[in-house]
């Protein structure tokens, strides 16, 4: 199976169909009365397969994954934890999936309650005062966040406000949203705890007028929690600025601390990471955003509201607008509504203490072999710097690739920047002890294979579907399309 | 213990005695003491799997399935059963982003297959991996303008767009410091003499949208060649399921081309997940937002498909980098794979000729009656709008009485729509559900 | 151990300056400059007429993983811009002081007194 090489257009023969269409009903009609200048020239190329052939060939192409039922996904930053089964049969039933975002609120209440509700629990659980679930992934809820920052500097007349500072250990996302809003980063260094230093932070907003505000991860993304996290929001909040809590590492305080409590005024939640829903191989994810009471007429329209039993959609002139075209990837929230139920008041509570125990085991029986660069407790994940023994030329990138051949996901790998070698890993609480020996066990297996034969790292990986892949031709061809593909294929007959 | 946590006391007790500890609390140690949450959280119970189920059947059933006659960006075509069959299976569905090629080559030659198929639609060079839906790729259409024109801030936005569409771009140019003006319409289409008028040296794109709000097949003669002289960009949003028989934006000199896949096999599901597509010329493709995927080898010479050009993204530009989208709709690519794969370039024609046949019949059929004409008669082909004297709140309960959804009023988009109903009519409807909708119609006033 | 050349001019971003005749100059990127980006498989130069100043981005160079900001180390006026990298960027890494960027007309040729000479940009590089 592992040796199906086919493009889905390289199984084509005309006149095949996989459809299956009505006949036509109302023949004095065609597209073909339409003016010529209206219709296409030249017919599109999509292949011409029976359903069997669609079937089988996706089926084949799956097979060459590596998904959360293969084995350990201890991708870090990512929180690659079971996305339950349940979730799905929910999120495919017909009352959900079959109703027009246009359809008049009282024909969708079922809906409106699950948005209104899923809202209210995530409020709850992060000590904020209202949620929007509009925003369609952590990068648009960073976005969104950030233009209610800076909709409430101007709502009170100050419109110099245009810097937000960002630990140098952040995600590229962060300073990238702040670009896209149109403001400037102020970017401050961390000290040698792997924390924001406080010092540098205080002296970054001494005397200015225009801090809008702060984007922080907690725990950042070192995994290890900014325990200055109540002088930080002071500094900012004393220079006039807002604090955004970025979601990424959400998991590892489930249970134990919520972000509204630290003093943050705005965040939002990668659902696709602490509430289970699917990553499905880069999205649809799910970034809602929360925010204090004095910020809600910001949220972005439309909203959901409730008046006694009856739920109802409002627009708000105060909002930042709009920014998504209906209410954000609808049947995402269903599947974390149906994943918090699941979990409820009595479990959800163990959340963040399991992934934080998993990950602390993980480091300590690790640090034998691996650099652990910043010593003490991490929350739900740890980073290390690669290998202790650096007389190898063995780096992260092996390992990672090595690790594939155990039939094992590889960790986050290179980031965060502050150490060159990082390795990242964060196990969830979805994982039992018995996975994560197996993967410690292998982890060290790598270490000494290093030092004994690091051919084979070098080499590695020989047991997946394809070897390590050429990106310099990728990026140098940008052969994009089956188009591109036949182009280049052509020439070099030639 | 809890199904979704294998932790036995037994396993904990082996763990804390590693760390040399004996609570699991003491790993928070270092934690503020204030800012600890001690309670329990106000939210409800856990259900077991059989009450979830009931309590999500009662929720499902105070929803209305309804026979769609509306469209307005979310249309009800057929979906192939084994889309589904396809899209659950854990290897697309639970994995991540394709990081590690190795062992992601199924997402990464979808993404290709499905860059592919939007590249032959729109006759563009190339397609990113996807947006997240066709007003934020419209947007972020307008961004690449921008910074593709370097110098230039502002945007020509042709009112017959989706409005929500328009307040999207709004909200996004809005913050990010770019202005924008309004190109008019004249009889239901975008009027190239204003485009004209408002053209200067400053515009670095102007936003088209076919076929428009009003379901207008619009003529873009003249538009690109203006465009060009004034080194503007001509951005265009098209209906990704009428590019298998209208003419393609590249044949009408965009050059970006966007917009909503969710008539691709996607369910209407209230509003999402859709996905936005994204494509445009080779020589901006550096200028382009979001995942790329290219074809390469492996050191074996094996082929191969990898994420490509990353140092345009986020992770690597920072702040540097054009958009801060670090996603796609992935899962949904693989929709809109399997719908074309499945519907091939015949089933496609198909389901436009259907869809063209069955607005046309509602549409003379309407007009029969009377009670309603068409102030534009422009030319269309799934979706209208027409005038009508009856009350549009007459017409909306009349048709949610016999399960339809249908002659949206376009009045709650604007006032300036005040007289117009919207009708959408896909190959799912058959003409026993048209000729009861004309029925119910003719009996109002 | 990177090349530097005798007689070319270099700045602390790795660029180098080479005088071609009084105010004539051409710019590129060095031998260290190359290794520490890897393979080379982009330039993004600007076009010719555009005016570069000392100190500002003038364009970007892009790995596979990684892309670096030029910084313009001289100012002036572009006179022609290397079309051949377009296709060929890998001439960066395989010989950086052929695969020139610009030619560039300098505003004030005493700007050149303040780059560094191969003896001071060895040390430079060297730390």
């Amino acid at each position: 199976m592992i040796q199906y090489d086919k493009l889905i257009f390289e199984l084509s023969r005309e006149e095949r169909v996989g459809y299956s269409l009505p006949k036509s009903r109302f023949n004095d009609y065609s597209f073909n009365d339409l003016n010529e200048q209206f219709l296409r020239n030249e017919e599109p190329y999509l292949p011409e397969v029976s359903e069997l052939d669609v079937l089988r060939h996706f089926t084949n192409i799956s097979n060459k994954n590596f998904g959360i039922e293969n084995g350990f996904y201890p991708l870090g930053s990512c929180t690659m934890k079971y996305n339950p089964k349940i979730n799905e049969e929910i999120a495919s039933l017909r009352g959900f999936r079959r109703i027009h975002p246009l359809q008049p609120a009282s024909t969708v209440q079922g809906a409106l309650k699950v948005y209104y509700e899923l809202q209210r629990i995530l409020s709850e659980v992060s000590g904020l005062h209202e949620f929007t679930l509009n925003s369609y992934a952590g990068a648009h809820g960073e976005l969104v966040g950030l233009m209610i920052i800076k909709k409430y500097h101007q709502s009170r007349q100050d419109f110099k406000r245009n810097k937000i500072i960002i630990p140098d250990s952040a995600h590229g996302t962060n300073p990238a949203s702040v670009v896209v809003c149109g403001m400037k980063v102020i970017e401050i260094s961390s000290n040698k705890r792997g924390r924001v230093d406080l010092q540098s932070l205080k002296e970054a907003v001494e005397g200015r007028d225009d801090i809008a505000g702060m984007m922080l991860t907690n725990p950042n993304t070192l995994g290890i929690f900014e325990d200055d996290i109540c002088e930080i929001t002071k500094v900012i909040h004393e220079a006039g600025g807002l604090m955004y809590y970025d979601g990424a590492n959400l998991n590892a305080l489930l249970g134990k601390v919520r972000p509204g409590d630290m003093g943050f005024d705005v965040m939002h939640i990668n659902l696709h990471k602490t509430f289970s829903t699917p990553h499905g191989g880069g999205g649809p994810g799910s970034g809602p955003v929360g925010v204090t009471k004095e910020l809600e007429p910001f949220l972005p329209n439309p909203r959901i509201k409730k008046l006694e039993d009856h739920y109802y959609i409002e627009e708000n002139g105060d909002a930042i607008g709009r920014i998504s075209s209906y209410y954000g990837n609808y049947l995402v929230s269903l599947r974390a509504y149906v994943y918090l139920l699941t979990l409820g008041k009595e479990n959800i509570k163990l959340v963040g203490p399991y992934a934080t125990l998993n990950a602390n085991y993980i480091k300590n029986a690790l640090k034998t072999a691996y650099q652990l660069p910043i010593d003490g407790n991490c929350m739900h994940e740890v980073v290390f710097n690669g290998l202790i023994n650096k007389d190898t030329d063995i780096k992260t990138l092996d390992i990672a690739k090595r690790l594939l051949d155990y039939g094992m996901h590889a960790p986050t790998i290179y980031f965060p920047l502050l150490f060159p070698q990082a390795i990242m890993i964060e196990p969830t609480e979805t994982e039992s002890l018995q996975t994560i020996d197996a993967f410690i066990n292998i982890m060290h297996k790598i270490a000494i294979e290093a030092k004994e034969d690091p051919d084979k790292l070098k080499d590695a990986p020989t047991k997946t579907p394809i070897r390590r892949t050429d990106e310099v031709f990728a990026a140098k061809e940008m052969i994009f399309s089956y188009k591109d593909y036949l182009t280049y294929t052509e020439e070099r007959e030639q | 213990m809890f199904k979704y946590f294998p932790h036995t006391k037994a396993d904990i007790e082996k763990m804390l005695k590693s760390l040399n500890i004996s609570s699991i609390d003491e790993l928070f140690n270092e934690l503020p003491e204030s800012v600890i949450y001690n309670s329990d959280y106000d939210i409800p119970s856990f259900m077991s799997e059989a009450e979830l189920r009931s309590y999500f059947d009662q929720l499902n059933n105070q929803n209305k399935e309804l026979t769609l006659f509306s469209g307005l960006g979310a249309y009800d075509h057929y979906q192939p059963a084994i889309i589904d069959a396809i899209t659950s299976r854990q290897e697309f569905m639970t994995s991540y982003t394709p990081y590690q090629p190795e062992i992601s080559q199924g997402t990464l030659q979808y993404i290709f297959e499905y860059q592919s198929m939007i590249q032959t639609l729109t006759g563009m060079d190339v397609s990113n991996a996807s947006m997240y839906d066709g007003s934020t790729s419209t947007a972020e259409a307008c961004f690449m303008a921008a910074s593709i024109s370097r110098k230039r801030s502002k945007l020509l936005i042709s009112t017959t767009l989706n409005p929500n569409t328009i307040k999207v771009i709004e909200t996004y140019l809005k913050f990010k410091g770019l202005e924008w003006d309004y190109v008019d319409s004249k009889n239901g289409v975008t009027d190239l003499k204003d485009m004209k008028s408002k053209l200067d040296k400053d515009i670095a794109g102007v936003v088209v949208q076919n076929p428009n709000f009003f379901g207008h097949i619009e003529n873009y003669d003249g538009f690109s060649e203006t465009l060009k002289e004034n080194k503007s960009l001509f951005i265009m949003n098209a209906d990704i399921s009428t590019l298998g028989v209208l003419k393609t934006p590249f044949e009408q000199g965009a050059d970006i081309a966007c917009g909503e896949c969710q008539s691709l096999g996607m369910p209407v599901a209230y509003g999402g997940p859709f996905l936005g597509y994204l494509a445009t010329n080779k020589s901006y493709v550096r200028k382009m937002p979001g995942r790329i995927c290219g074809y390469t080898h492996d050191l074996e010479g094996k082929r191969a498909f990898v994420l490509t050009l990353q140092a345009r993204e986020q992770h690597i530009r920072r702040s540097k980098a054009n958009s801060n989208i670090c996603s796609n709709q992935s899962l949904m690519a693989l929709f809109v794979t399997i719908y074309l794969s499945t519907m091939g370039k015949h089933g496609l024609k198909k389901v436009n000729e259907l869809s063209y046949q069955g607005s046309h019949y509602l549409y003379d059929r309407l007009l029969k009656t009377g009670k309603f004409k068409d102030p534009f008669n422009q030319p269309f082909l799934k979706e209208f709008v027409l005038e009508t004297t009856i009350s549009h709140d007459l017409i909306q309960e009349a048709l949610l009485e016999n399960n339809i959804f249908g002659g949206y009023s376009l009045q709650s988009f604007g006032d300036e729509y005040e007289n117009l109903v919207n009708f959408a009519v896909t190959e799912k409807r058959t003409k026993a559900e048209i000729d009861r909708l004309v029925e119910i119609l003719e009996g109002l006033s | 151990m990177s090349k530097i050349l005798e007689g070319l001019y270099y700045s602390d971003d790795h660029e180098w300056v080479k005088v071609l005749e009084d105010d004539l100059v051409l710019v590129g990127v060095t031998d260290f400059a190359q290794a520490e980006l890897g393979d080379v498989v982009f330039v993004d130069l600007p076009e010719e007429g555009d005016e570069i100043v000392k100190g500002e981005e003038f364009g970007a160079v892009e790995s596979v993983k990684a892309a670096s900001d030029l910084v313009a180390p001289i100012s002036g006026e572009v006179i022609e811009v290397n079309e051949e990298l377009a296709s060929e960027p890998e001439r960066v890494n395989q010989e950086p002081y052929e695969a020139w960027f610009l030619k560039v007309k300098l505003n004030d040729p005493k700007e050149l007194e303040k780059l560094l000479d191969h003896k001071a940009y060895k040390e430079e590089i060297s730390e």
